[in-house]
């Protein structure tokens, strides 16, 4: 148990992704996919990070682990809204389309157009170049209800055990 | 982006219904000229059904029966498999593609239910390719048009395939809960699909999935592709139990292939199921395999229900001719 507090804490702090890759120098358990401190977390695998008036949105870096090599990436137009729990855009990977649903409820200001031309950012940058979509949140509450960083550390490890 | 919510509503026939996806549910206007729509065919009539009662009232209540033209006597029996999750299983010989994909669509947006779908063939060539998928790049535009296949455009992932008569599809849809221990991501629902497509062709063919196709040997006779929601998947695989050699000079080369294609053309690449398993056979062997997890209960294509009021708006689409014209000047310049 000790060491694998260890390694996740070194996972976090150094923010390595340990399962993306298999020529990773570090040989950590596959379990131990990145988990930022900051963020708040969803049970259906996305982040938000709010600062301010915006909250941004992304795909956690276990969930793209799971979903392999991202191919094409569909997102909503700016102007339109997101509700909590609802699903807003898609990832395509290794022939399947994996929708993205949306933490919190709100208007959307900002989408990632590079990830029309680079979807593998949601690959290789999860928590920051592939972020997805930006988000006047509608309701600030609804943040209080999603996991912290260490609440979704626990999740995935136990969804990851359970299967 | 769907209406999701499904309501009591009157009986509708599927086939209108379909239609009426295709036509009246509010979408942005297509470009100006209409696509390439093959006509519809006309399935047998079906009795009317003007019961209100819920479905699962009805269900298991009637004997099984198929789709006329189905060349299967198997019967499954209603007691069997107690214990296991329900599904509903839906066969149909020669509905068009476009139909099928609308009726899936449906099902994995606003069934709760696990379903299995079994077309026994489709009525014309058509080419139909992933949600990502672009023409220029997939297909010669020229040829296509010139010939005026039909080309769609579906909501699952993956890449292109051109079905017809001799394309035998097979279709899961499920809750994620449906397969114990199955995690609801693309490796693990293709990894799921082979063990029980294992069962199908033990023995034959040294039969494996391969990169996310299933071949006998190194060569290629099911394509497969997925979309997965929150609570749901879908897993729907295209079997190549015959086809046309000339329908193969449609599709290009792709640049995304998988690398035991050790880029070998078509026809070296991909093979006949006819030449390893007759047909019913292995519709008869997919549905035992099926069995052995999930409690089957053969359903109607009119026991379906349908909103009229929430309408629900399936995405894959027949693409227009000026699309593919577009397509192929953008190419070129």
């Amino acid at each position: 148990m000790a060491l694998r507090m260890w390694a996740s804490t070194t996972a976090n702090a150094l923010k390595i992704s340990c399962a993306t890759t298999k020529a990773s120098v570090f040989s950590l358990p596959r379990c131990f996919s990145t988990v930022l401190d900051g963020l708040k977390y969803a049970e259906s695998h996305e982040w938000v990070k709010h600062e301010g008036p915006v909250a941004t949105i992304g795909i956690t870096d276990h969930a793209q682990d799971h979903l392999g090599e991202v191919v094409f990436v569909e997102l909503p137009e700016p102007g339109g809204s997101v509700s909590k729990g609802k699903g807003f855009g898609a990832v395509e990977s290794v022939k399947a389309t994996s929708d993205v649903n949306s933490p919190i409820s709100g208007e959307i200001v900002e989408v990632n157009s590079k990830l029309t031309e680079t979807p593998g950012l949601i690959n290789s940058s999860p928590y920051e170049g592939g972020w997805m979509i930006k988000v006047k949140p509608g309701s600030p509450s609804e943040l209080e209800s999603l996991m912290g960083p260490k609440e979704y550390t626990k999740f995935c490890e136990e969804e990851d055990a359970s299967h | 982006r769907h209406h999701s919510q499904p309501a009591i509503v009157p009986q509708l026939h599927l086939l209108q219904t379909a239609t009426a996806f295709s036509r009246s549910c509010s979408r942005p206007p297509l470009p100006s000229s209409p696509a390439i729509v093959p006509p519809l065919p006309s399935l047998p009539p079906h009795p009317a059904d003007h019961s209100s009662s819920l479905l699962h009232q009805q269900l298991g209540k009637e004997n099984p029966t198929w789709n006329s033209g189905s060349d299967s006597k198997m019967l499954i029996p209603q007691t069997k498999n107690i214990g296991l999750p329900l599904m509903n299983l839906m066969r149909f010989k020669g509905l068009p593609i476009l139909q099928q994909l609308h009726i899936e669509e449906q099902l994995l947006r606003t069934s709760s239910e696990n379903w299995c779908i079994v077309n026994d063939g489709t009525n014309d060539p058509t080419i139909v390719i992933g949600v990502s998928g672009k023409p220029a790049e997939l297909l010669e535009i020229e040829s296509v048009l010139d010939d005026q296949v039909p080309v769609i455009r579906r909501f699952t992932g993956g890449g292109t395939v051109i079905v017809d008569h001799g394309t035998v599809f097979v279709t899961f849809i499920c809750n994620k809960e449906a397969v114990p221990n199955l995690q609801p991501y693309p490796r693990p629902i293709m990894s799921w699909s082979s063990s029980l497509y294992s069962k199908v062709f033990q023995g034959i063919g040294d039969f494996h999935l391969r990169e996310n196709d299933y071949v006998f040997g190194n060569h290629k006779f099911g394509g497969n592709a997925q979309s997965i929601t929150k609570n749901r998947w879908i897993h729907h695989t295209s079997f190549l139990w015959d086809f046309n050699v000339q329908n193969m000079s449609y599709l290009k080369h792709p640049k995304r292939a998988p690398a035991y294609r050790s880029a070998r053309s078509h026809l070296d690449f991909i093979c006949r199921m006819k030449d390893y398993m007759p047909r019913s056979t292995f519709m008869d062997k997919t549905v035992e395999a099926t069995e052995t997890q999930f409690s089957l209960r053969p359903i109607q294509l009119e026991a379906i229900r349908t909103c009229s009021e929430a309408e629900f708006c399936p995405s894959s689409r027949f693409l227009t001719n000026e699309e593919l014209d577009a397509a192929a000047v953008a190419l070129q310049s």
